[in-house]
């Protein structure tokens, strides 16, 4: 197959070739030169301009008619002026569409080249530079004054009564905030996202989640990186040094006795150990190469795991940070304890119609995109820095499957900022319905952690290191 | 430099580290041409899956290999194509492939200099582009993959290697490409300006530039002006990925770990690429804009319309180009206020866009048109200029973008405006001055056929995806199968990829022209389009300092075609204006 194909590629460029002779040949007995182009070259792509503008008309129009109503009229009071605004843009791009190319081919088609004939010389006309200067002119303001006009509406400042609704994203999904009974959200820190608490809410609960898993990780590698075969047999080969020294020690050299002194200087056990000690922790370490917890590792792997070791440390400190935090002052305490009553919910959201809802999106790891089409509403979730949208909704889901004669239909939310291997399918579904439906809906979901508070205090915090300055946002 | 400076000499003075900016725009137009062969392909493997996903194509396999296993193209090795596509027609194409043949074709060749102000950097320039298009196609070929996070790399996708395979040593290659790459921009930059200012021939009035110089010099003094930004933007990122730094970082927690970082924000990144970002769309542009403008001058046998206004166009597009750029940023929340002024200043672009649309069709009006491969290509940049800047006033509203940012709208305005006009340039380029570069002719009929079907594969691939885009569909999305709300718009995908493959296999008749006519093509005339500026003044054959004798000299601008007061249909730039005739 591969070797026909071949061929066939082989025999195709040879007969190009011989064709390209052939014409070459022809070309020279004719005399004809490329740059001259015939009558009958100028004529034919003359009247191809004329048949591509046709096709080209039709085609579009063909796509207007069946492609042309994008989507279904807006769910958001603001989208309506944001339909409003894309038809008159859409009006006025396509009739200078047709205009221009109209005039761009016809003129084409109309003067080509013919022999007896001397192009108008035509250098500049200040009046029709004027005409296209500003007539545009007039047509851009008029476009930018309705498109501000709208702008401002979509992003005037939310009323007090707006429901605040925080979007969170993550690479792939989306998990979806309400402010609980008391209407405001609690602060969240990066630090303090675990499988419970994957918001990273704080709260004295969730701290010392964050901190007992911390801990396990901590541990777990440690064990590891304790009972890595060469680094204990490292450990082993030192004491064993020592031990030597000691007996030479004994022997009653002294000189180099400080010489193992300057050796090991800094190293474990010649500060004070006995021999005793020494062949105690020599014994324990024997034991431990025997256990089967012993791993062996490459030096590379095991540095990447004191390297995780260390950041873990680092990890772990921030946290206890935060526990540091200024429990006097009021205000910050209110919105420590803000989040205790927070509700997260995940695969859709609600929204009760007409009324106003602010989003606050927030992202855990890359930017994303939170884009609701039918909403007309789009922003990104950037970590670090929460970004905010307004928006009411206006038809129900009920309504608009009704619209869309599509008992199946739903509202979507999806990511539309590339941000990985499935990118393509980060989605939430939005539930439009009555405002009855929603708060029975909303108090279905459960609360955050108020279920499972947990009595003990924190674990005392080793305060020295590190300045107790709150790395809240 | 001697006059008759036809010295021999070795074939790699000659050939490779040349110094002569004629061998050096050769060097740099096949440069691209290979380029635009891999992005062609990377295209066409994408357009693959999105017009028939999941579907198993064997030649995806030969090429790709374990990217495609079973000839289904894998997740990430889609966004990688998607990026590296994107990046190698943008810069290595674009505007490497773009400014680098023709600045350094025509500014010696046109304002009558025996050769670049600085033969060296020039060769540096040359020189820089090629590594650096060798490591982005190394990119390649490294473990996880080329950079995959679309052709802006934001971070912090890009600046994480947990983010996605991509964002590990592709992207490191990925970033020192770019560094390379602008510096090899800004040599041949900062020489382009200095040579038009500096070495203009006699007579060589800034007024009597032909329009292409004009365009070439506003082109030069955008990238010098931008890229630096974006060398410093590029550096921050390698600081962040290697180095431990946080310019774009903070408050992440990926893969199971909440990293080290606070303070720094993404959106910075995205304001220096975009300062560049920006420029760009017209570093591009405007080159193809300078060349139309005399290939339709020239095949129209008329004086370009308002020359002046020409000029004043092209500069008021240069200095807006440099204050719109947050239209890219309406949504990542930025102040409301900041978007509307980003709104007005690139609004404002329309208004000297329309007046070189207008004056290119009054050109046209009345003049006895000669529908050469190189016409044929400007008109249909003219074409595609308007129809892809029109869709560019929808996405300049902020109002608007919001419904459709990032969608296949944008995909459909920038490849149209910015993809087929300035390819549509290059090309026309390519045709009309192929005889100054090779001293042969490009075969007409092919030229004819390239055309046609270029432009309808062109607005065949790219017009459907306007009504893609505005039904909701994002772009970069590997499959859209998950969204029930779009299937009825999916239709189209695999009519777009039809015409998609048909265009690139199209572009194989461009191929075979050139390298044929390269070597056998027929032996071109000195001036065989009887076009005025200087270029066709010089002889066939090369040679070194470009005049055989002395300079010439320049007592006129260079559109006076049909000029009523001359028997011929042309008169160049050389001849003497009659008594009690007036420079234009």
């Amino acid at each position: 197959m591969k070797l026909l194909i071949l061929l066939v590629v082989v025999v195709g460029v040879v007969a190009l070739a011989q064709l390209a002779r052939v014409y070459e040949l022809s070309a020279k007995l004719r005399k004809r030169r490329e740059e001259d182009i015939s009558h009958a070259d100028n004529r034919l792509n003359a009247s191809l301009f004329i048949v591509f503008m046709l096709a080209f008309y039709a085609g579009t129009i063909y796509l207007y008619t069946v492609y042309g109503d994008y989507l279904p009229a807006s769910a958001s009071e603001h989208g309506v002026g944001v339909d409003a605004l894309m038809s008159v843009n859409i009006w006025i791009i396509t009739a200078v569409f047709f205009l221009v190319n109209t005039l761009l081919f016809v003129f084409t088609a109309k003067y080509y080249y013919k022999k007896d004939r001397k192009a108008k010389f035509f250098p500049h006309d200040n009046r029709l530079e004027m005409i296209w200067t500003v007539i545009p002119s007039i047509v851009l303001a008029g476009i930018i004054i309705f498109g501000l006009r709208t702008w401002n509406d979509m992003t005037g400042e939310s009323s007090d009564e707006a429901i605040l609704i925080e979007l969170y994203s993550k690479q792939f999904d989306w998990t979806a905030r309400y402010a609980g009974a008391n209407e405001e959200f609690g602060v969240s820190n990066f630090n303090l996202i675990t499988s419970n608490n994957p918001l990273g809410i704080v709260t004295n609960e969730g701290i010392n989640e964050s901190l007992a898993e911390l801990d396990a990780k901590i541990e777990e590698l440690e064990a590891t990186v304790n009972y890595e075969r060469g680094v204990l047999v490292n450990k082993k080969t030192d004491f064993e040094k020592q031990l030597k020294h000691l007996h030479e020690h004994h022997a009653g050299h002294g000189h180099a006795d400080e010489h193992a002194e300057e050796d090991h200087g800094e190293n474990h056990g010649h500060d004070g150990l006995t021999e005793e000690q020494l062949k105690s922790e020599i014994a324990k370490i024997e034991e431990m190469l025997k256990s089967d917890k012993v791993s062996v590792l490459s030096d590379v792997a095991l540095e990447a795991k004191q390297d995780k070791l260390y950041r873990l440390k680092r990890h772990k400190q921030r946290v206890l940070d935060i526990e540091n935090f200024d429990f006097s002052d009021e205000q910050s305490l209110s919105a420590w304890e803000a989040g205790k009553d927070d509700k997260i919910v995940k695969g859709e959201f609600h929204l009760p119609i007409g009324k106003e809802v602010e989003f606050v999106f927030r992202s855990r790891d890359v930017i994303h995109s939170a884009y609701m089409p039918h909403f007309r509403t789009q922003m990104n979730c950037v970590p670090g820095v929460p970004t905010r949208f307004k928006m009411t909704p206006t038809i129900t889901t009920d309504s608009m499957r009704t619209i869309m004669d599509d008992p199946e239909f739903n509202y979507v939310l999806l990511c539309n900022k590339v941000c990985g291997s499935a990118h393509f399918n980060m989605q939430m579904k939005v539930i439009v319905e009555s405002q009855e439906d929603y708060d029975n809906w909303l108090n279905e979901q459960k609360t955050f952690f108020v279920e499972e508070v947990k009595e003990e205090e924190a674990p005392a915090a080793p305060v020295a290191e590190g300045e107790p300055t709150a790395s809240i946002n | 430099m001697a006059a008759n400076a036809h010295h021999e000499e070795s074939f790699v003075s000659k050939y490779i580290f040349s110094h002569d900016h004629k061998m050096i725009s050769k060097q740099f137009l096949i440069t691209a041409i290979f380029m635009g062969i891999v992005a062609v392909m990377l295209s066409v493997f994408f357009r693959l899956q999105l017009g028939w996903p999941g579907q198993s194509f064997g030649i995806l396999e030969t090429f790709l290999g374990k990217w495609a296993p079973d000839g289904v193209l894998d997740r990430n090795a889609y966004l990688a194509l998607v990026t590296i596509h994107g990046t190698i027609m943008v810069f290595f194409v674009l505007t490497g492939g773009l400014s680098g043949t023709f600045s350094n074709l025509l500014i010696p060749l046109q304002i009558g200099a025996r050769d670049m102000a600085s033969g060296f950097l020039n060769m540096l320039s040359y020189w820089m582009f090629l590594a650096s298009s060798v490591i982005m196609i190394s990119s390649l070929f490294v473990e996880g993959g080329a950079a995959s996070g679309g052709w802006t790399v934001y971070p912090p996708l890009s600046a994480l290697p947990q983010a996605m395979p991509g964002s590990g040593m592709g992207m490191t290659l990925w970033l020192v490409s770019m560094v390379l790459f602008v510096a090899s921009s800004l040599l041949g930059g900062l020489n382009y300006i200095v040579t038009i200012i500096n070495l203009r021939t006699k007579g060589m009035k800034m007024t009597r530039l032909p329009l292409t110089i004009w365009a070439f010099l506003v082109t030069a003094i955008l990238g010098v002006l931008s890229f630096p930004v974006l060398v410093s933007a590029v550096v921050l990122l390698i600081m962040d990925r290697s180095m431990g730094t946080a310019f774009y970082l903070s408050d992440i927690h990926i893969a199971g770990e909440a990293l080290d970082v606070t303070g720094g924000s993404p959106i910075l990144y995205q304001h220096l690429f975009w300062f560049l970002g920006h420029p760009e769309v017209y570093i591009v542009l405007l080159p193809a804009l300078g060349i139309s403008s005399e290939i339709i001058s020239t095949n129209s046998r008329k004086p370009i319309f308002g020359y002046r206004a020409m000029i004043g166009s092209i500069l008021a597009i240069g200095f807006l180009s440099f204050i719109v750029w947050g239209h890219h940023m309406f949504v990542t929340g930025m102040n409301p206020f900041l978007g509307s002024v980003f709104v007005f200043t690139t609004l404002l672009i329309a208004i000297p866009s329309a007046v070189k649309a207008f004056n290119y069709i009054t050109t046209l009006w009345k003049g006895n048109i000669r529908l050469t491969p190189a016409m044929l290509f400007s008109i249909g940049l003219v074409s595609t200029f308007v129809t892809g800047g029109l869709t560019g006033i929808v996405l300049a509203d902020s109002a608007l973008d919001v419904n459709v940012h990032d969608t296949y709208f944008v995909v459909a305005h920038f490849h149209i405006v910015m993809g087929l006009s300035a390819i549509f340039g290059m090309l026309a380029g390519v045709y009309h001055w192929f005889p100054k570069m090779f001293g042969k002719m490009l075969n007409t009929k092919l030229g004819f056929a390239h055309f046609w079907l270029t432009l309808i594969c062109g607005y065949g691939t790219f017009f459907p995806m306007h009504f893609v885009g505005m039904a909701g569909a994002p772009r970069r999305y590997y499959e859209y199968s998950q969204f029930e709300f779009l299937d009825w718009v999916m239709d189209l995908q695999p009519i777009i990829s039809t015409f998609a493959i048909i265009g690139a296999i199209a572009q194989l008749i461009f191929l075979f022209n050139f390298f044929f006519s390269i070597f056998r093509g027929q032996v071109a005339t000195a001036n065989p389009w009887q076009a005025n500026t200087l270029e066709w003044t010089t002889p066939v054959e090369h040679v070194h300092g470009n005049w055989p004798g002395a300079l010439p000299e320049v007592h006129r601008w260079a559109y006076d075609y049909s000029n009523p007061n001359y028997e011929e249909d042309f008169v160049p730039q050389t001849v003497p204006l009659k008594a009690g005739e007036e420079d234009h």
